[in-house]
């Protein structure tokens, strides 16, 4: 498997290869904890968050959400505790970024919970890991320790008048508690049942404290916004996508990895028939999912000759989005009935229970896929399932319904070739 | 439609014993050590969790009431997150827990070589364990590993581009 930056200097991923690259003393040699020394000698909260707004960084865990905007929300004059949460619950299917980025990089994590701690006055900081990533835990643990023996966490951090402690978290075996509202729910120790928004966690989130929770490639990408500034950041990607994002590609390309591409990459052809190799076995490209299980799929005739950029307003514009960059190839051997059954299985599993639409829905959805695969396909089948999904899409309490919802309606409206084939 | 549905009860009912499991000094430390990260004792329910079946196997009955004891919290708050989160085990499973991830990337690179193999080779089916113990294989969700796939996971240990002969090969070499 591959790790490499392409069409741009490695930024997230520079370290990635170097010896011992999780050790402190690599991770210092390395330009390590200049941003945090940078921001306690010359910068206030608000220019740290004006740096980060600057630099159109956009949360990489899925939503997009802006995070300079993001941070600006959480009150400064509120007389609470306030909580900065790192969402390391990498559960999306098809991504695996946010993996190899703790596990070679650790206190590239830790710096940027750092200066989100400060930004955002926060003493108290979790980064809260999937429970089948235990032995990230243990890395970061290390890590952790490493930073604290160095004066890097705790009282006084470089001498200065700052206090920040960060622990780490597990989560054990539940996709909902990527979805920010049911971790910090899980984390108070409750199942992971998502909660409503507004009170947004920003003003009412960890133990109904103001809380921002940041995917693991959002805070990985906060130092060298302050090392280079907000502006120079914004610019090795587009004017509205800031940066750099990391695509997890699997499925049928020769060589699967992790990529760091500049923002704006052009196109998403040349990426997977060039940089990723090509189709294995001298297939030719079925689908592609760009963004993680729960964005639109797309068709090859979408991709090939289209010059698809890579970016939240390319990926739009051809058709999908750019999600978590699970990015999941297909080829002609794939029947897009089977892969959207097995999304959809997985929704139905991962569904926390809490809403009808949801619960009920996921679970209906799968019956009709398990009837149709038993050869009981009907002519109206692929309407139901849209009338299902329209019945969930934007009806269930979080976006795990329409998350489940996307692959489904695409699926069906894309790749009706391949329901119609199984039908009545 | 005359077909009859049964409906099956949730769960079966759970006899709560009298005394609470009983933990080594350091294993209390440990535990400790994760309640001093929140502010909050209930917080530390997940990792406490994962203690209490690494010492015990499952989370048991006699470990739920120590935690119930432990958080100052009623046993049906310990059974209800206990019973949300997949990695939590309320049944005893085998030594080594064999989870293969049967979602889209490793469904589409071979995991039902993988799982056909697994299941061949220790003559049970997904969801059961082997008589003697040693083995449970389950089919999990997504974990994570889809650049590397097909994969599994033994108890917290990752195993990744799998083939039938590295699979022989992982599964002899173990202890």
């Amino acid at each position: 498997m591959r790790i490499e930056a392409i069409g741009c200097e490695p930024l997230q991923l520079r370290r990635v290869h170097l010896e011992n690259s999780r050790s402190l003393e690599v991770y210092r040699r390395n330009g390590g904890y200049e941003a945090i020394k940078k921001v306690l000698d010359s910068m206030s909260p608000d220019d740290v968050i004006n740096e980060v707004k600057k630099s159109a960084l956009r949360g990489r865990g899925g939503a997009g959400f802006p995070t300079g905007l993001k941070w600006s929300f959480v009150p400064k004059d509120s007389p609470k505790p306030k909580y900065v949460v790192c969402n390391a619950d990498e559960s999306e299917p098809g991504t695996f970024k946010d993996r190899y980025l703790m596990e070679r990089d650790p206190h590239m994590l830790i710096e940027g919970m750092l200066i989100a701690a400060y930004a955002l006055d926060a003493k108290v900081n979790y980064i809260y890991t999937r429970g089948e990533y235990k032995y990230l835990i243990d890395i970061m643990d290390v890590a952790l320790a490493e930073a604290r023996a160095a004066g890097l966490i705790g009282q006084k951090i470089l001498g200065k008048d700052f206090a920040c402690e960060i622990h780490t978290h597990t989560g054990a075996g539940a996709y909902i508690c990527g979805e920010e509202t049911a971790l910090l729910s899980s984390l108070e120790g409750n199942r992971g049942h998502p909660r409503m928004k507004p009170p947004f966690p920003a003003v009412s989130g960890l133990y109904a404290c103001p809380t921002v929770v940041n995917n693991v490639e959002t805070l990985t990408a906060v130092p060298d916004i302050i090392k280079m500034g907000g502006e120079a950041y914004q610019k090795l990607g587009t004017e509205k996508s800031g940066g750099t994002k990391l695509w997890s590609v699997s499925g049928h390309v020769n060589k699967p990895g992790v990529y760091e591409l500049p923002m704006g990459y052009d196109d998403m052809e040349k990426f997977i028939m060039e940089d990723c190799g090509g189709i294995p076995n001298g297939r030719t490209l079925k689908a592609v999912i760009p963004g993680g299980s729960s964005v639109y799929i797309m068709r090859a005739d979408d991709i090939i000759g289209k010059d698809v950029r890579m970016d939240y307003e390319g990926l739009v514009a051809a058709g999908s989005s750019v999600g978590s960059g699970g990015f999941i190839v297909m080829d002609e051997t794939v029947d897009v009935f089977e892969s959207t059954k097995n999304l959809t299985e997985f929704y139905k599993h991962e569904s926390c229970g809490w809403c009808t639409p949801c619960r009920e829905g996921t679970d209906w959805l799968v019956k009709v896929f398990k009837r149709i695969e038993n050869g009981g396909g009907r002519i109206d089948d692929p309407q139901l399932l849209l009338d299902l999904c329209d019945n969930i899409e934007g009806k269930s309490f979080c976006p795990l319904g329409d998350a489940a919802s996307w692959p489904i309606q695409s699926a069906v409206k894309r790749f009706p070739e391949d329901f119609k084939k199984r039908l009545l | 439609m005359s077909q009859v549905i049964q409906i099956q009860p949730l769960s079966q009912p759970v006899q709560m014993p009298l005394e609470a499991a009983v933990f080594s000094a350091e294993v209390e430390a440990e535990i400790d050590r994760h309640l001093a990260k929140y502010p909050v004792k209930r917080s530390a329910i997940l990792p406490l969790m994962f203690i209490v079946q690494r010492e015990r196997g499952y989370l048991d009955p006699p470990g739920v009431l120590y935690l119930a004891n432990r958080l100052a919290l009623r046993i049906t708050d310990i059974w209800e997150v206990a019973t949300f989160y997949s990695m939590i085990q309320t049944n005893p499973v085998g030594k080594y827990h064999i989870q293969i991830c049967k979602t889209l990337s490793c469904k589409i690179l071979g995991e039902p070589k993988i799982t056909e193999h697994v299941c061949n080779k220790l003559a049970i089916q997904p969801g059961e364990t082997t008589p003697d113990g040693r083995f449970t294989v389950s089919l999990v969700e997504c974990l994570g590993s889809c650049g590397t796939a097909p994969m599994f996971q033994i108890n917290f240990d990752y195993h990744e581009n799998l083939t039938p002969e590295k699979v022989d090969q992982i599964l002899d070499s173990l202890p």
